[in-house]
């Protein structure tokens, strides 16, 4: 039409969304604050390709020939490392963020499945704990909710440095969502605006974080594993230095993390995308002697199982998934298209999370809607879907003749696009030739 | 009681010990040289005496034991304490009862900057003067001051209750003097009596947060 019309013709500089967003500034005169991931376009894994067996590879058969999934994650120093049965955990997401009910299916489902979920800023809840056989327990900067029995209730700990979404940045959970449960647990007033702090207030730095991991594995009787995680940005230095800190496990959070409420600046605008994330980590790891002995989790974006297999092609040893756990739970359903349009907004587009009106019970501290999502059946859509995840990697992996997704390798796998052969360090397609290592 | 000599125990065995006694339990810590994440964890109404200074995180997560230390303490000294008691007879290094959510921390000395920082509930006394930054973001709880405070006091502070004997540099963003009302008083003598400090009430201001930013205000915004 615009060809036709050229009175319709689009800026590219102002194309609709972005003159959209001026006049909302120019309205409120506050940036947007919102949930959910980056929504531009990324290079993402979908760059890349596996080659799969044929005259000189020898690939294993579907259904019969085993390719196994379980991984064990923390035995560097930890005396209990935790074992999963396949490489696909659930990210950090706090009660506050997600209503009682979403944690518990996430737990559910985490059990169902096999793997491990996470808590989040605020705590642990006992229908959480209840529910996960394997419960990761974030020590965040806020420290809200934060008691050592639940450290020693915890399965592993995980020293959140930053997270994909907003590296360098705190949090904020608006006072719409805090209910008198969240403000308790968080031992603030009702309704007001809580503040996450952007970085630990008793320590300084890596040197610190070493002795600050010394004190956590003292208190927990050196059972756990200790996580580091770290929001994708000079990934190669920050997994150094976790690894020189004492960490087991080193978590790396690509930009295409979501979050429950962040600037929609920040989102889109900081950090590094989850493909070029994992490759600096495995760099670090591999230079330290410590790939494999330190394990890598990568989140970011983390959709099918495709994208787990490419993950772990590039070295990681699992991965974790938020925003599309939420959508295994219903979050983004179809069956709410007609409340989401009322919000503005519409199914599969939803990103309000720090609204506290989810339609879908999700991302809600109201009672009512939180009542939407029956647990049980949650936490059975989001084994599902980890289920589904799993065969599609153990597909892909037997596809290029592995017996255990962990021996899945950069060079079974090609580039579509030079940004992302550079990006993730393997060949563009039909060459030899990977930009920043090889000459054409 | 039970000694421990850190020139021949290694602070894993002092912590497995301390953490497994029994209530009532006597301790007495020697020779720690500095050593961090002395005495952690701590669940049980024991009583541990430290002579000699220690380094980071001393008394961590402390629950019901009552531990006194005869020297200083390095940085984060009783991070996030529960409860029980925490005493210093020389100076605290940065954060002392950070984030903690009860308990009473004494500190007969100085400390440093950021005491207090998120304290969520835990009573801390310090005889002489504190540093910057400090009950940054404080929650809840008391932060008494017997001497003089640095800049920035109660910064962004929630709901704590500071008193301050001495001066105070500057105060922190929303944060500003209220009134000592008989309430506060009586609160402020029953510290000062616990931690054994003969100062009078009468001496003390007390500052809390003047709650304008408790919800994002775009007219608010040039306070930060």
């Amino acid at each position: 039409m615009s060809k036709d019309n050229p009175a319709l013709i689009e800026s590219a500089t102002f194309p609709r969304h972005v003159v959209a967003e001026i006049q909302r500034a120019a309205r409120t005169g506050i940036y947007d604050i919102r949930g959910f991931g980056a929504k531009r376009a990324l290079p993402s894994f979908d760059d890349l390709v596996f080659l799969g067996a044929s005259t000189s590879r020898y690939p294993l058969e579907g259904y019969r020939e085993k390719c196994t999934t379980e991984v064990v994650l923390g035995g560097r120093f930890a005396k209990n490392p935790i074992h999963l049965k396949t490489p696909i955990t659930i990210a950090g997401m706090s009660f506050g963020a997600l209503s009682a009910q979403a944690k518990e299916s996430l737990g559910r489902g985490a059990t169902l499945a096999g793997t491990s979920t996470t808590t989040g800023d605020g705590g642990m809840t006992p229908e959480e704990r209840g529910h996960s056989k394997i419960l990761i327990y974030q020590y965040l900067p806020s420290r809200y909710g934060m008691n050592p029995d639940d450290l020693r209730r915890a399965d592993a700990i995980e020293i959140v440095l930053g997270q994909g979404a907003k590296p360098g940045g705190g949090g904020m959970l608006l006072g719409q969502k805090i209910s008198p449960r969240v403000a308790q647990m968080r031992n603030l007033p009702e309704g007001i605006d809580q503040r996450s702090a952007c970085r630990h207030p008793d320590w300084t730095g890596p040197d610190d974080l070493e002795i600050k991991i010394q004190e956590l594995r003292e208190i927990t009787n050196w059972e756990k594993p200790i996580y580091v995680k770290v929001g994708a940005t000079r990934v190669f230095y920050d997994v150094t230095l976790a690894v020189k800190s004492g960490a087991d496990v080193v978590v790396v959070d690509g930009m295409q993390g979501g979050t429950a409420a962040t600037q929609d600046v920040f989102i889109e605008h900081v950090g590094i995308p989850t493909m070029p994330a994992v490759r600096l980590a495995v760099e670090a790891l591999v230079e330290m002697d410590m790939h494999r002995k330190v394990q890598l989790i990568v989140s970011g974006g983390i959709r099918s199982g495709a994208d787990v297999a490419k993950c772990l092609a590039l070295g990681a040893d699992a991965v974790a998934i938020g925003s599309a756990a939420l959508i295994a739970l219903g979050d983004q359903s179809p069956e709410f298209d007609e409340e989401y349009k009322a919000l503005g907004s519409a199914a599969g587009f939803w990103d309000d999370y720090q609204a506290g009106n989810d339609p879908a019970g999700i991302t809600t501290q109201d009672p009512e809607l939180a009542k939407r999502l029956d647990p049980e059946l949650g936490g059975r859509r989001l084994a599902n879907y980890l289920n589904v995840l799993t065969l599609e990697l153990q597909t892909l992996a037997r596809a290029c003749g592995k017996s255990h997704v962990h021996n899945l390798e950069p060079e079974d796998m090609v580039a579509l696009t030079m940004e992302a052969a550079a990006m993730a360090g393997v060949p563009l397609a039909g060459t030899n030739w990977i930009p920043g290592k090889s000459s054409f | 009681m039970t000694e421990i000599n850190l020139n021949t125990s290694t602070v894993r065995s002092l912590n497995e010990a301390l953490q497994g006694a029994a209530s009532g339990g006597k301790f007495s810590i020697s020779n720690t040289g500095g050593k961090h994440a002395v005495s952690v964890g701590l669940t049980t109404a024991i009583n541990v005496g430290i002579n000699g200074h220690v380094g980071y995180y001393c008394a961590g997560m402390n629950q019901q034991a009552s531990i006194a230390i005869n020297g200083n303490a390095g940085p984060g000294l009783a991070e996030n304490m529960m409860s029980g008691k925490v005493h210093v007879t020389g100076n605290a290094s940065q954060y002392a009862g950070a984030t903690a959510h009860g308990g009473l921390l004494v500190i007969e000395g100085d400390a440093s900057s950021r005491c207090g920082i998120s304290m969520k509930g835990v009573d801390i006394v310090v005889g002489g003067n504190i540093g910057h930054m400090s009950a940054f973001m404080a929650q809840s709880g008391c932060l008494v001051v017997c001497g003089d405070a640095g800049d920035a006091l109660g910064d962004s502070i929630y709901e704590a209750r500071l008193y301050v004997r001495g001066q105070v540099a500057s105060l922190g963003t929303d944060c500003i003097e209220k009134e000592m009302r008989a309430e506060h008083k009586e609160q402020l003598e029953e510290l000062l009596k616990q931690s054994e400090m003969g100062h009078n009430v009468d001496e003390f201001r007390r500052y809390g947060s003047a709650r304008k930013l408790y919800n994002f205000d775009i007219d608010q915004v040039d306070a930060y």
